[in-house]
């Protein structure tokens, strides 16, 4: 048998030499290799197209949540109109819906928690980036903070309703305004409580990322600590600590126990923040199962489109700042 | 004058060190405020009974919580079932190709999926199963779950990852190992403690769900082990009964808030204890 090699390649003819020089025991040897390799081939192209899919899943994901809540909001988006998320009277019982009431409750007690929250937060971050970054005093605020994140909503709301309510209404006995306790007030206390972590963390790793020649120059030039917080750490890290302020105020408008159990749930407009009221999270979590009406339920799940398309926004931007940060 | 100024901005250094110190020590106080009412609500309710039976009707006292340990555990166990195998081969799809388009999209999906409101994501998870079935299960809070978890399995699998060394994988390939045994045998042995505290993390974040379970496991004052049924879970029991007027359901959630607490305290502890053993960077 000839072994013929044209233009470098060697080609089948010259494989029958070997095989034709073999027991029939060496034949069957070769052909299971040769199936064997062609099996894990064919494995491993399956296995690829299996993790392909799997991203695919992902993004199929998040594309069915928007569909399904576009899908399903759209009796209400047809019969309200866009005026919908400005009127100000909820009543299902006379068929009468309008959102302001829920997205003023929202913003009303989101952002009021955020204020207490960010001195809080950046303390935490200034803390432990900068005065204290080892030890074990630190490790233990550390494991605080994970913890005030690790611990469930309905726990807070449930200590909430029982201990924080009699305060508040004790304290709004004192200064004047009626004293029911539940209401956006105290809800913002809860939820400035719960998000304290997001910020608080994010910040952290920020501010330890300030290089280190920065803070030295300014030192050298005679500066105090706090004069080179305010002017070089803080400056560095205002995105980044913006960026975190945003993901804590993404928690703070989705998150539903807590503030279902302590916001007192009417559907009237707040006239102060120590009126109850309601978010568009409670509302939905109160209402849902209840919902009787096409339009009823479809008008709920609109809030929850809202709610979505909200915390989508402020999630991706803070993303991008941090990304922009890290990446510099 | 010029000495009584550096002293001024020294003891405004100071002040401001102070204060920051009092700031940042004063968001102990409310959790251990919390942790200590939990504790001192909840020790008196909770023995043996408390854990085998389940709660009794309004007026009797006593009962236990047991239909909420079962349906927690196994609605957790489902919704891992679910979501770690997904998750893992998407955090490897996500390390394998980095600047692939679809990697973009994925990636980009997994932020967004970590940021929506678990009430949205009960919604959802109702038009998808409980509508469908004509009926609340325990199948479709769990289906809930799994995609509260799956973010979170899926970027610490990419993350750690991402960390080892590339050597490590082209030695294995050039030995002539196909790609997938390369993966099983190799990287995610190595990954494995990184994969695995993110898997606890998920879990633990999912033990204190309550919103996406409302319109989906809808809660059931039974045991029952049948998924495709209406199951209790803990934190829906907890809500359910906080929020009634009656004192003895009042207790039955002191305590399970207690077991919950425990629960969750623990998974933290153990995911803790993974990362350091290993010496993880999540």
């Amino acid at each position: 048998m000839d072994t013929s090699v044209e233009n470098g390649m060697i080609t089948r003819s010259d494989l029958p030499l070997r095989v034709i020089n073999s027991t029939p025991e060496a034949i069957l040897k070769t052909k299971k290799r040769a199936r064997r390799s062609f099996r894990q081939i064919r494995t491993e192209n399956v296995f690829k197209r299996t993790l392909m899919i799997m991203g695919l899943v992902m993004v199929i994901l998040v594309l069915g949540i928007l569909l399904t809540l576009i899908v399903q909001s759209l009796p209400s988006i047809k019969s309200l109109g866009l005026k919908y998320l400005w009127s100000k009277v909820w009543d299902p019982v006379q068929d009468i819906y309008g959102a302001w009431p829920f997205l003023l409750g929202t913003l009303l007690s989101s952002f009021l928690a955020l204020f207490i929250s960010i001195p809080f937060s950046i303390a935490i971050a200034i803390f432990l980036g900068e005065y204290h970054p080892k030890g074990w005093l630190p490790d233990f605020l550390k494991n605080a903070v994970e913890l005030i994140a690790a611990v469930p909503s309905v726990i807070y709301g449930f200590w909430g309703l029982a201990v924080l309510v009699p305060i508040v209404r004790n304290l709004e006995s004192h200064i004047g305004v009626e004293p029911i306790g539940v209401g956006i007030f105290s809800s913002s206390l809860i939820l400035a409580i719960m998000i304290i972590p997001y910020a608080a963390s994010l910040g952290r790793s920020m501010i330890t990322m300030v290089p280190s020649h920065l803070k030295e120059a300014a030192y050298g030039l005679g500066a105090t600590r706090w004069e080179v917080i305010r002017s070089v750490v803080l400056p560095y890290t205002k995105s980044g600590l913006f960026a975190g302020i945003l993901l804590s105020l993404g928690r703070a408008l989705g998150e539903t126990m807590a503030v279902t159990m302590v916001i007192g749930n009417t559907s009237l407009i707040p006239k102060s923040i120590f009126a109850p009221g309601n978010t568009m999270a409670s509302v939905i979590a109160n209402e849902f199962t209840e919902a009787d009406k096409p339009v009823y339920l479809s008008a709920l799940i609109e809030l929850g489109l809202v709610l979505f398309l909200v915390t989508v926004v402020i999630n991706l931007i803070g993303k991008k700042i941090i990304d922009r940060f890290t990446n510099e | 004058m010029h000495a009584s100024n550096v002293k001024y901005r020294l003891g405004k250094s100071y002040g401001f060190q102070i204060l920051t110190y009092v700031l940042a020590f004063a968001c102990v106080i409310p959790l251990l405020a919390i942790l200590f009412f939990i504790i001192k609500a909840g020790i008196t309710k909770i023995n043996w009974h408390f854990l085998i039976n389940v709660p009794k009707p309004v007026g009797e006292s006593g009962g236990g919580i047991a239909n909420a340990l079962v349906g927690s555990i196994l609605i957790i166990i489902v919704a891992a079932i679910i979501a770690i195998p997904i998750g893992i081969l998407a955090g490897i799809y996500l390390s394998e190709n980095r600047k692939s388009r679809l990697a973009y999209w994925c990636r980009l999906s997994t932020d967004i999926l970590q940021g929506v409101p678990s009430i949205v994501i009960g919604i959802v998870a109702y038009f998808w199963l409980v509508k469908p079935l004509g009926k609340f299960s325990a199948l479709s809070g769990s289906v809930a779950l799994a995609i509260m978890m799956l973010p979170i399995v899926v970027r610490s699998t990419e993350e750690t990852l991402k960390l080892l060394p590339d050597s490590l994988k082209e030695a294995a390939l050039a030995l002539g190992m196909p790609f997938h045994r390369v993966i099983f045998k190799v990287i995610v042995p190595v990954g494995i403690s990184g994969i695995l505290s993110g898997v606890m993390l998920s879990i633990a974040r999912i033990t204190g769900e309550t919103a996406p379970l409302l319109f989906t496991a809808f809660g059931n004052p039974y045991l029952t082990t049948n998924v495709t049924q209406p199951m209790q879970s803990l934190p829906l029991l907890i809500f359910n009964y906080a929020t009634s007027p009656y004192n003895d359901w009042h207790d039955l959630a002191w305590g399970a808030s207690l077991i919950l607490l425990l629960w969750v305290l623990f998974l933290n502890i153990f995911t803790k204890l993974i990362t350091r053993k290993w010496k993880v960077q999540l």
